[in-house]
């Protein structure tokens, strides 16, 4: 053992050098737990959506007070925001308005958007089931789930948008 | 003499006439010309000939009668929402576009960065998460590349059903191209151990919105940079500072700037600016989704839109031509609408994924013209003529704001119609 072990750190000093050599290797070591406040991305299957919920019901009251300044009562749009509610068929125009009901492919990017970006002026100060009930409300603002239905880490990635299958990629190759 | 032959209609000269400097040249272009050139008046010292000049500023910026070349901005009173600020083609030469006109698309304002607490993380399926900062990236290897960037939406009004009357700056503003300084993605990736069942990484920035996008592996191990310098300096704040990603050849939003975090993934995210709003409706009603490829595009700046031209006689005709797919093959040139077309001079050097200026001399009569050019790259792709790119991908119903984002991606052709006084309108040909 103990002379084993002198001999594995040799080997594995001999190693790094080798690799050193070839690159700089200034990088600090980092945990994954450590870059946890950063690491906000969901993935569409639901990778990284926290504990916590929220129903329609109770993200109604957060949209009146802290969206509907820009984007309008129940999501339907402003000057200054987005329309995030109804929108007209794609085939009608190339310029349609693009709302989460008719375009959006992934409920998941609806919670990702919200809890990294929104409200606009303060990105990143709600809470996650305050999230959880914003994407509730306006999934079931565009009739995609219903009023009661609770959004959360099980169940929003099953939420089925209704143009998730609307979409050709454009340079397969490329990916 | 015969080099120099009329090669198109509507007086497009051989494309190396300007480069001879011959007496044949001369003959060529100016005999027409100098029968109208008018007498000269006799010279004198101007007054700033006759006394010493003003202090010289650390940082010097233009002539004060140069105050009308700037970028033309679409928030300038900082609402909340996105802001562009477009690039003036039509007042610029050359290549490469100073910094401080380089053109900026911000979702949520310019952040003010200290590069000296900046931070990026890399990590996810790696087998080692890294953190570098502008220090310790300064101390690698750099590499620097000539590179166009490009927004998805540049070009938007084109996709009016009438043709808008504005500039090159209004319709095709949100493109420049600069030299890029930085460390090859790559070496990163590399230190940091990429997991082989990585197939996609986010790349994400420090500003308010935390801004992200899902980028193939494969283009992170290819020619991605994480870009430090342009054109020898820092990075502007509206570009990225203090580091951004650059992707040549890949649309804008992609290059993420202030990039803070790189995670591998299996799977893209399908985040906001991938899935909604750089995903491109089209006519059938079913949208392109991860276009990524700002193809080969061509667009005259000289002379056009707001540009009048002072009569019969000698102008050269230029305009910049890129392509994400590789160098600029070929220029074509018409001033007959299309009818027919001379190929232009490439300026040296040709580089990939960057801008090529193109030149090609004319001899106008003072009759009415349509300005056309169209390129081609080394790939293969070419600029599709009107028709075709509106039969593929549609037009508005109604002509849109010039500041609106109708659809994107567009690539085909842009005209320009000189009148019999020398005014110049956009027009569909």
């Amino acid at each position: 053992m103990s002379t084993l072990k002198p001999l594995a750190a040799l080997a594995f000093a001999l190693a790094w050098g080798a690799a050193a050599a070839q690159s700089p290797g200034l990088g600090a070591r980092i945990s994954e737990a450590d870059i946890g406040a950063w690491d906000i991305s969901i993935l569409p299957d639901g990778t990284g959506l926290p504990a916590g919920g929220g129903t329609a019901a109770q993200g109604a009251p957060i949209f009146a007070a802290k969206c509907a300044m820009c984007h309008g009562e129940a999501g339907k749009g402003s000057p200054a925001g987005n329309v995030l509610v109804g929108g007209a068929p794609l085939a009608s125009a190339i310029e349609t308005t693009k709302t989460i009901g008719n375009f959006w492919g992934y409920s998941t990017t609806v919670f990702d958007f919200i809890r990294r970006a929104m409200p606009f002026q303060q990105p990143r100060t709600l809470t996650n089931d305050e999230v959880y009930a914003l994407t509730a409300y306006l999934l079931a603002q565009n009739k995609i789930i219903s009023e009661s239905e609770v959004m959360n880490a099980k169940t929003l990635p099953l939420v089925k948008m209704p143009n998730r299958d609307g979409f050709i990629i454009r340079f397969p190759e490329r990916i | 003499m015969d080099k120099f032959e009329v090669v198109a209609g509507n007086g497009l000269l051989h494309r190396r006439a300007f480069l001879r400097g011959s007496s044949a040249f001369a003959a060529a272009v100016t005999g027409y010309a100098l029968a109208r050139t008018a007498t000269a008046a006799p010279l004198a010292d101007a007054p700033w000939s006759r006394e010493m000049g003003a202090v010289m500023p650390p940082v010097q910026v233009p002539s004060r009668f140069e105050k009308q070349v700037v970028r033309t901005l679409s928030n300038p009173n900082n609402e909340l929402r996105n802001s562009h600020a477009r690039t003036p083609h039509q007042m610029l030469q050359g290549t490469i576009t100073p910094a401080s006109l380089h053109f900026t698309i911000n979702h949520s304002g310019v952040p003010d960065i200290d590069p000296a607490q900046h931070k990026l993380a890399i990590h996810g399926m790696v087998r080692q998460p890294l953190v570098f900062t502008v220090e310790s990236l300064s101390r690698y290897p750099m590499v620097s590349r000539m590179g166009f960037v490009e927004c998805g939406g540049n070009s938007a009004p084109m996709f009016s059903n009438e043709p808008i009357q504005a500039t090159a700056q209004a319709l095709h503003g949100l493109v420049s191209s600069s030299e890029w300084t930085g460390v090859p993605l790559a070496v990163l990736l590399d230190e940091a151990g990429v997991d082989p069942k990585a197939k996609w990484f986010i790349a994400e920035g420090a500003d308010s919105l935390a801004l992200s996008r899902s980028i193939p592996l494969k283009k992170g191990l290819d020619d991605a940079m994480v870009a430090l310098y342009q054109n020898g300096e820092r990075l502007m704040p509206g570009n990225g500072y203090p580091m951004r990603l650059l992707l040549p050849g890949y649309e804008g939003n992609m290059n993420v700037k202030f990039l803070r975090r790189i995670k591998l993934i299996d799977q893209p995210a399908m985040s906001y600016y991938e899935s909604r709003t750089y995903s491109q409706i089209l006519p059938s009603g079913k949208a392109y989704r991860f276009y990524f490829l700002q193809e080969v595009k061509s667009f005259i700046t000289h002379p056009s839109f707001g540009h009048a031209l002072k009569g019969p006689g000698f102008y050269e005709i230029s305009g910049v031509a890129y392509s994400g797919n590789g160098r600029i093959a070929k220029v074509l040139v018409s001033a007959d609408g299309g009818k027919s077309w001379g190929e232009a001079a490439l300026q040296e050097p040709v580089l990939p994924k960057a801008f090529t200026r193109f030149r090609m001399p004319w001899r106008w009569d003072g009759r009415p013209v349509v300005l056309q050019s169209r390129a081609w790259d080394e790939a293969g792709g070419v600029q599709p003529l009107r028709a075709e790119f509106v039969a593929q991908r549609g037009e508005t119903k109604k002509p849109p704001s010039p500041l609106a984002f109708p659809n994107q991606h567009y690539n085909s052709l842009t005209s320009w119609a000189v009148d019999d006084k020398g005014e110049i309108k956009h027009v569909y040909a």
